[in-house]
C-alpha cells in the first residue's frame, strides 16, 4: 500500500501535526495486484497470511469530525472497505483479528468488545476526532456489545451495513435502510466459495479415482471422478435449485444428477453402476454437508441435527460403495 | 434460507424495546409489537444462532446457544476431543 505524501493535513494546530504523521494513509484505489492477489485468496493462496497490521488509518483528507470505520486485520476485508470509499475522508481503525475476516472473528470473539475499547484506547482516537462514535460491521455484533463499549470508552457504536458496497449510501444517509441489514447468499456470493471447496476434495477425489480405474475400469474411474469433483461447484452454483432444507440433502440429489450423467456418459452400468451412484452420492452429500460453515444462515444446532440424521446414511453408502468396487475389482482379476 | 432449528428464547417481560437486536440481526428474525413497542420473534425459523441480539441485549432478554455452524469444524473437534475447530486451510490457526 503506498502512502500519498501529497494528501494535505487538514486537523489544525501544530501539535497535532506530528501525531497525524505517525498515522498512516490507505490508498482507496484498487489495484490489478490487489485484484490478482483476492483471486488467489479465493484458491487459498495465501490466504492465512493475509493480514494489515492493527492500528489507526486515514483514508483521504479526513478531519477531527470525519467518521471513524472499525475493520479486522484480514487484507481482503481491509481492501474491500477501503476500495469502497474511493473520494472519501475517513479514519479507519483496524482490530487484531489474527487476520480473520469481521463475522468469523466476531463469533470467535476476537473482532470483540474487549479488542475495540483496547485499540480506541491505545490508537487514543479521542485525540484524533472530536466525537466519540465509532461505525462498527453489523456483522461484528456477535463480537461486540455496543452497551459495553460505550460504558468501557464513551464511544457510541453505530452499526454499519452487513455488505461494505452499501457503505456510501450509509454514510450520506446516516442510518441503514432495512435491506443493508440483512445478509443475502446470491448466487455470485455463493460461486466465489467454490474453488475452496473445490481444492482439498480434489486430490482425495482423483486418488480414489485413479484407484477405481486400476481396479474397475476406466470408464468407472473417470465417472467417479468427474461426477464427484462436480459437486463442490454444483452445490454453492444451484443451492436455490436443488431441493432440500439440509445442504446434505441438496447433496444427494446432486449426487444422484451427477452420477446418472457421468454413467450415461462414460456407459457404465450393472453392479459398477449400483457402486457409482452410492459413492459419488455419499460423496456430494459430506460435501454439501460441510458447505455448511461456507454459507450465511446454517445455526450450530441445526448442523448438529442434520450431522446426526445424515451421517450414518452418509458413511453407509460411502462404505457399501467401496465395498462393491472392491467385489468387482476381485470378480474381474480373479473370475 | 432457514435451517428451521434453532434455540433463540425472548424473555418479553426483560424487553424494554430499544431494539438493539432489530438493529444487529442478520436475518430480520425480530420485529415490533404494535401496541407495547417491546420485541417479538417474528421469523425464528431463520435464526443463524449467531449470538449477535443476545450480546447486544443490555437487559439480559435474549437468549441462545451459539456455536459455528460449519459441519467440518463440528467433525474435527469432536475427532480430536477438542471444541470445535475451524480453519479450512489445514493451518491451525484460522476460520472459514
Amino acid at each position: 500500500m503506498k502512502a500519498n505524501v501529497n494528501q494535505a493535513d487538514q486537523t489544525g494546530n501544530e501539535q497535532d501535526q506530528g501525531r497525524l504523521a505517525e498515522i498512516p494513509i490507505v490508498d482507496a484505489v484498487f489495484t490489478f495486484r490487489d485484484r490478482f492477489r483476492h483471486w488467489g485468496y479465493r484458491w487459498g493462496v495465501g490466504r492465512m497470511t493475509a493480514e494489515v497490521t492493527p492500528g489507526l488509518y486515514r483514508l483521504g483528507s479526513p478531519d477531527a469530525q470525519s467518521p471513524v470505520l472499525v475493520s479486522a486485520n484480514y487484507r481482503m476485508s481491509f481492501d474491500q472497505l477501503r476500495r469502497a470509499l474511493v473520494g472519501r475522508a475517513v479514519w479507519i481503525l483496524v482490530l487484531d483479528t489474527k487476520g480473520i475476516n469481521v463475522w468469523c472473528a466476531a463469533g470467535k470473539g476476537t473482532f470483540g468488545t474487549e479488542e475495540l475499547v483496547r485499540r480506541l484506547d491505545r490508537d487514543r482516537l479521542s485525540d484524533v476526532v472530536t466525537h466519540r462514535k465509532v461505525i462498527v460491521p453489523q456483522l461484528g455484533a456477535p463480537g461486540v456489545a455496543a452497551h459495553r463499549v460505550k460504558q468501557l470508552s464513551g464511544f457510541t457504536v453505530i452499526w454499519g451495513p452487513v455488505h461494505v458496497r452499501d457503505l456510501p449510501d450509509f454514510l450520506d444517509r446516516g442510518e441503514a435502510a432495512p435491506e443493508m441489514r440483512r445478509v443475502t447468499f446470491t448466487f455470485a456470493e455463493r460461486v466465489v466459495l467454490a474453488p475452496m471447496e473445490l481444492r482439498p476434495a480434489f486430490l482425495p477425489l482423483m486418488g480414489v479415482g485413479v484407484a477405481v480405474a486400476l481396479a474397475v475400469g476406466w470408464r468407472s474411474g473417470a465417472a467417479f471422478f468427474l461426477a464427484s469433483i462436480s459437486a463442490p461447484v454444483a452445490i454453492p452454483a444451484l443451492h436455490d435449485a436443488l431441493p432440500g432444507t439440509w445442504l446434505s440433502v441438496k447433496g444427494v440429489f446432486w449426487g444422484l444428477i451427477a452420477s446418472g450423467m457421468a454413467a450415461w456418459a462414460f456407459s457404465v452400468s450393472g453392479w459398477p453402476l449400483l457402486a457409482l451412484g452410492l459413492s459419488v452420492t455419499a460423496v456430494s452429500a459430506f460435501l454439501g454437508l460441510n458447505f455448511t460453515g461456507s454459507t450465511t444462515y446454517t445455526p450450530v444446532n441445526g448442523v448438529k441435527r442434520e450431522m446426526k440424521g445424515m451421517l450414518p446414511g452418509i458413511i453407509s453408502a460411502a462404505g457399501l460403495g467401496l465395498i462393491l468396487w472392491v467385489v468387482i475389482a476381485i470378480r474381474r482379476f480373479w473370475a | 434460507m432457514s435451517y428451521q432449528t434453532h434455540t433463540l428464547k425472548l424473555e418479553i417481560a426483560e424487553c424494554t424495546g430499544c431494539g438493539q437486536c432489530l438493529e444487529v440481526c442478520p436475518h430480520a428474525v425480530f420485529g415490533r409489537e404494535a401496541q407495547s413497542k417491546r420485541v417479538k420473534l417474528l421469523h425464528a425459523e431463520r435464526c443463524m444462532e449467531c449470538g449477535a441480539c443476545m450480546r447486544n441485549c443490555a437487559f439480559g432478554a435474549v437468549q441462545v446457544e451459539t456455536g459455528v455452524g460449519c459441519a467440518a469444524a463440528l467433525i474435527s473437534g469432536a475427532l480430536n476431543g477438542t471444541a470445535p475447530q475451524c480453519g479450512c486451510s489445514g493451518k491451525k490457526t484460522g476460520c472459514c
